[in-house]
């Protein structure tokens, strides 16, 4: 180990210059030679070991004995040299970093974290609000168990309409002695919300209603008792068909994505009218057709239409056998209502092929989803 | 329902659309065609779902009114094309008709024909059956269903030798037996309509005609009947009977009441055509007038084309729907358009749509033929403001806190059976369903509990040995007088908890699920205590607790009992958990505070001792934070327990005691603590230990 160093002559920049050149040089030169632990520390304490380094003693020999106006100088070229070596040290640590790394498998997996999952029906059901709360709709929730006046009624089905049968609707028991009205069940839909929610509040309302709803069906692999419906109203002086068509394909569009096309069908709803189904363009083929959309570029998504006066007129009435004004004045107000199946939307987004699966709590089937 | 486009278009001769395009464009508007193929006859045969509503389009003539509508083309009048009048062949009296139940009969037609020989139906009939698939059966019943097919109205025919005296249209002797057309014999309620003749019922009035009547290879003489039924009544026979024809469907969603005699028209002349005869007398149509009054007369309804546009706003194209559009597309459909006074009109409703009844199913009407998707796609302003729902923040928060501890949500039935309802409900009762889908699901749950051990169950049966689920969702309380619902939590949890220096692996499930309920609460405000007063049987003995938030119960968790692993044969522990989650969107969330932290340094010194089972952690932790010694309250940073052994053997540590390793902090906020305090501190710490019971170890 070359321990010396070098002799200085004179303290002018050429000589200085010399001597650090040659020092560098050195340091270069061992540089390529730190190739184990040995070496690194034989380095260091070469010219950094606090009572023998080198660095050390050139301080003591030429900066404390420099004239002032070389001391400058000096110690710049002092510094560059300190910064060589502490390079030097740093890239040979990095190499040496690599090689430690062979005492870890690095390819065994990380120490298990399990993150709790959210259901795929939660989370299907809170984008979809989330996407109305957004549009200015604010959140309304309704009983599970209803009356018949809520679920039918007041939503213009009449009172022989084949929804009511027990083989559509679960009843709750021992409802034959009261009023067909006050008679309780398990609501079918959650558009009982709208009528609860225009009792209660003045227009102008815009609600996105989720809710659990059921019905009398045999579970398969399409139908269970139990699903999720999501529900919008909107109601105000000059509500019109096209505000319904713009928001509706807004909000799939929000949902879905841009390139998501709407159509609107002529359909069927005691409770609206017009009543529309909207499909939208296949969310897998883009529209050329494929498996999922029975090779017709479109999936049917949901149903809708303009509020059916008559369920004003319900509404209205209600609200003035509860001492209310009847705000909801079918020449003035008009609106609009749409329901989609949250169930269905999250089988069709995430491929699920039993709807039994989303009822199971079957951890195999959950954890997909983390 | 089928449609052969060769048969519709005989309706349409000026229609100039191809069968794809004529498809699509009936789909658009509610007419839907869900499937094509090439039909027998030529054309296509379309497959159609057409919604309830329009009984009056299932069928062809019924289509063809919607293609002209849609393309403005001429239609073949009904009465011409299918229906022209027949004239009679042989002179004679009307054949007798009484119509009794008036409230259920607006309209019945009948005519005789005479010297018919039966046999199969030949030409368009067969030509049309053979593309649809329907079964000929002879050629005068294969009339009558040419004719439901083409026109939607159903019709009957009798063998007329087999009528006495005349036709009675009459509600059924309680009692009264009749065999009909698909062999069963049906004991008729006071309720239902007949077709009878002077001393029989020959038939159930718009359901199903009667077998003994039934037009047969022997049959010579035949009589057409065409009709018009109350809709309530049809309907009630129909499902009393359990009887769902092609007839009863359309009669209680309301038949066109002009389409009878016209129906009877085509049926005679086509009888004739197939099978000879001679059409004796004149057509006999007793009419109700209350019944046409409601029905084909009924009063004419006013339109304001400004409705038009308040309901449907803009179109693509921008010029909206104008005053002619609407015009045009009502007449066309049928409708008489009367103009009363600028943009408004008394509309006279057709007879074959019952289905409209006011303004705003016009402007469906209007809506619909103009094409839902050439309206425009607009925004309506909104000045109203967006309310949140007071605890949607208590729920986010309740699912992230036990999402981030590694709890999964899940989703189980709002079902389930008697006996659990029992055992898991206990003193909220429980709610039946009337109608439930089985036995396991005959009333609604009054808890999760019982829902949470079925998934729980679900997962062990499919060797999914750990489990960490959570549900939230509705528990239904109160009567069936009275059903009270509230949001109820559970979570559920099973195999894979971990042993600790404090717990052994059979109680690490415990304390593990303690310790999730703790984090969980912690977001709330209110101090959370435990306790294993009024735990449920469902929980095993001595492997439960009550919890307390604020002083209050909102929870109880523990084992399942032996009784209920077993009757699940699961032979691993369960953890389950019910918390009342309505209690906890009633609490505050708690804000949290900053402290300022100390800058002094910590001082940790751990006791070793041995206390006797009977003293619990609480009475230790309640000891320990009394201030004593000159120790302030806030210099006691924190008193753990850090490792707790029992010997099973008694060795080491008695059987009844057992050792624990205790972590006692202490901090100054204002000075760094001196060993003099430290040591009395520490004193008075192994003084409060020792006069709980416990023995210091050396």
């Amino acid at each position: 180990m070359s321990t010396a160093i070098p002799e200085l002559k004179q303290y002018d920049e050429a000589e200085l210059d010399r001597v650090f050149a040659e020092l560098e040089a050195e340091v270069a030169a061992q540089t390529r030679a730190l190739t184990s632990d040995e070496a690194m520390e034989a380095f260091r304490l070469e010219w950094l070991g606090r009572k023998q380094g080198r660095l050390g003693q050139l301080s003591a020999a030429w900066l404390k004995s420099a004239p002032i106006e070389a001391k400058k100088s000096l110690g710049i070229r002092f510094n560059k040299l300190k910064a060589r070596i502490e390079e030097a040290r740093a890239a040979s640590a990095a190499t040496e970093m690599k090689a430690a790394g062979a005492g870890l498998d690095v390819t065994l997996p990380g120490a298990g974290q399990r993150m709790g999952v959210e259901h795929p029906l939660v989370k299907t059901m809170a984008e979809i609000v989330s996407v109305f709360q957004r549009m200015g709709y604010s959140v309304g929730l309704g009983p599970e168990v209803e009356t018949d006046f809520y679920n039918f009624e007041a939503l213009n089905f009449p009172p022989n309409h084949p929804a009511r049968d027990t083989q559509d609707t679960l009843v709750v028991a021992g409802q034959e002695a009261k009023p067909l009205r006050e008679r309780l069940l398990m609501r079918t839909h959650t558009s009982p919300v709208q009528i609860r929610s225009m009792l209660e509040q003045a227009p102008p309302l815009r609600l996105v209603i989720p809710g659990k709803v059921h019905r009398n069906d045999a579970a398969d692999a399409t139908h269970s008792p139990v699903f999720h419906q999501v529900e919008g109203l909107c109601v105000d002086t000059n509500i019109t068909f096209s505000d319904l068509k713009g928001t509706l394909d807004f909000a799939m569009k929000a949902f879905f994505g841009s390139a998501v096309k709407t159509r609107f069908f002529p359909s069927f709803f005691p409770f609206t009218e017009p009543s529309a189904d909207v499909q939208i363009s296949c969310i897998f083929c883009g529209g050329k057709g494929c498996r999922k959309c029975k090779h017709s570029g479109w999936i049917e998504l949901l149903g809708c239409g303009m509020v059916d006066p008559a369920v004003f007129e319900s509404v209205n009435q209600r609200r003035v056998e509860m001492g209310r004004e009847p705000l909801y004045d079918t020449q003035k107000i008009s609106g609009f209502a749409f329901g989609m199946g949250v169930d269905r939307i999250a089988m069709m987004k995430y491929g699920i092929s039993d709807i039994g699966l989303l009822y199971s709590g079957d951890m195999r089937f959950l954890e997909q989803f983390a | 329902m089928n449609i052969l486009t060769k048969w519709l278009r005989s309706y349409l001769p000026e229609l100039a659309v191809d069968d794809r395009q004529l498809a699509e464009d009936l789909t658009l508007r509610g007419i839907a065609v869900e499937g094509e193929f090439d039909a027998a006859c030529g054309g296509r045969l379309y497959e159609m779902d057409i919604t309830t509503n329009r009984v009056d389009a299932m069928n062809h003539y019924g289509v063809a009114r919607e293609a002209a509508a849609i393309y403005d083309v001429a239609l073949k009048p009904l009465s011409e094309s299918i229906g022209a009048a027949v004239v009679e062949t042989k002179p004679g009296a009307g054949f007798p008709v009484r119509i009794e139940a008036r409230d259920l009969c607006g309209r019945f037609t009948a005519r005789v024909i005479r010297g018919v020989s039966v046999g199969p139906s030949a030409g368009l009939i067969a030509e049309y059956f053979a593309a649809l698939g329907q079964k000929p059966i002879s050629a005068p019943v294969d009339v009558t269903n040419f004719g439901w097919l083409a026109m939607g109205q159903p019709t009957h025919v009798f063998d007329l030798d087999k009528v006495v005296g005349g036709i009675v249209v009459r509600r059924a002797h309680a009692g009264e037996k009749l065999a009909l057309l698909d062999g069963t014999e049906k004991t008729l309620v006071a309720d239902d309509l007949v077709i009878a003749d002077e001393v029989k019922a020959l038939g159930l009035a718009g359901v199903m005609g009667g077998w003994e009547s039934r037009v047969t290879e022997e049959t010579k003489n035949i009589l057409v009947e065409a009709a018009w039924f109350d809709p309530a009544a049809i309907r009630a026979s129909s499902r009393r009977h359990g009887l769902h024809t092609d007839a009863s469907h359309r009669f209680e969603r309301g038949a066109d009441f002009d389409a009878a005699p016209l129906a009877n028209h085509l049926v005679t002349r086509m009888v004739v055509e197939q099978s000879g005869g001679e059409v004796v007398g004149p057509l006999v149509d007793v009419v109700v007038a209350e019944w046409a009054a409601k029905t084909a007369q009924r009063k004419a309804i006013s339109l304001k084309v400004s409705e038009v546009e308040r309901h449907l706003g803009t179109t693509a194209d921008g010029l909206g729907i104008g005053e002619a559009v609407v015009a045009q597309y009502l007449s066309a459909l049928g409708c008489v358009m009367t103009q009363t006074s600028a943009g408004e009109y008394a509309v006279k409703l057709p007879s074959w749509r019952l289905d409209l009844e006011r303004e705003i199913d016009l402007i469906e009407e209007v809506a619909r033929v103009y094409g839902y998707n050439r309206f425009a796609d607009t925004l309506p302003s909104f000045a109203g403001a967006v309310r949140e729902l007071p605890h949607a923040l208590h729920e986010a928060t309740i699912r992230e806190t036990l999402r981030g501890m590694g709890w999964s949500e899940a989703i189980s039935s709002t079902f389930t059976s008697a006996e659990e309802a029992a055992v898991f409900g206990g003193a909220l009762g429980g709610v039946a369903i009337g109608n439930p889908l089985s036995a396991e699901a005959g009333m609604l749950r009054p808890s999760l509990a019982p829902g949470m051990a079925t998934m729980l169950a679900h997962n062990l049966h499919r060797d999914v040995s750990s489990v960490r689920l959570f549900e939230m969702g509705t528990v239904f309380g109160g009567s069936t007088a009275e059903v009270k619902e509230k949001v109820g939590l559970a979570l559920g949890a099973t195999g894979a908890a971990v042993a600790t220096a404090l717990f052994k692996a059979d109680d690490a499930l415990f304390y593990e699920t303690k310790g999730a309920i703790e984090a969980l609460l912690q977001k709330f405000e209110g101090a959370v205590g435990f306790d294993t007063n009024a735990l449920p049987a469902w929980i095993a003995a001595g492997r439960g607790a009550r919890v307390l938030l604020g002083g209050e119960a909102v929870a109880v968790f523990g084992e399942l009992s032996a009784t209920e692993l077993q009757s699940r044969k699961l032979r691993q522990p369960c953890v389950i958990a019910t918390i009342d989650a309505q209690r906890l969107f009633e609490t505050k969330l708690r804000q949290p505070v900053s402290r300022e932290l100390s800058r002094f340094q910590a001082v940790e010194r751990d006791f070793s001792f041995v206390f006797p089972d009977a003293v619990t952690w609480a009475t230790i932790e309640a000891a320990l934070h009394r201030e004593s010694a000159g120790l302030k309250p806030d210099e006691l940073r924190s008193v753990l327990p850090v490792e707790i052994f029992r010997d099973a053997k008694g060795k080491s540590i008695a059987a009844g005691s057992y050792s624990l390793l205790l972590r006692v902090v202490f901090q100054s906020h204002e000075r760094t603590l001196t060993e003099e305090e430290i040591t009395r501190w520490s004193e008075w710490v192994v003084a409060q230990l020792t006069g709980l019971g416990g023995t210091q170890r050396a």
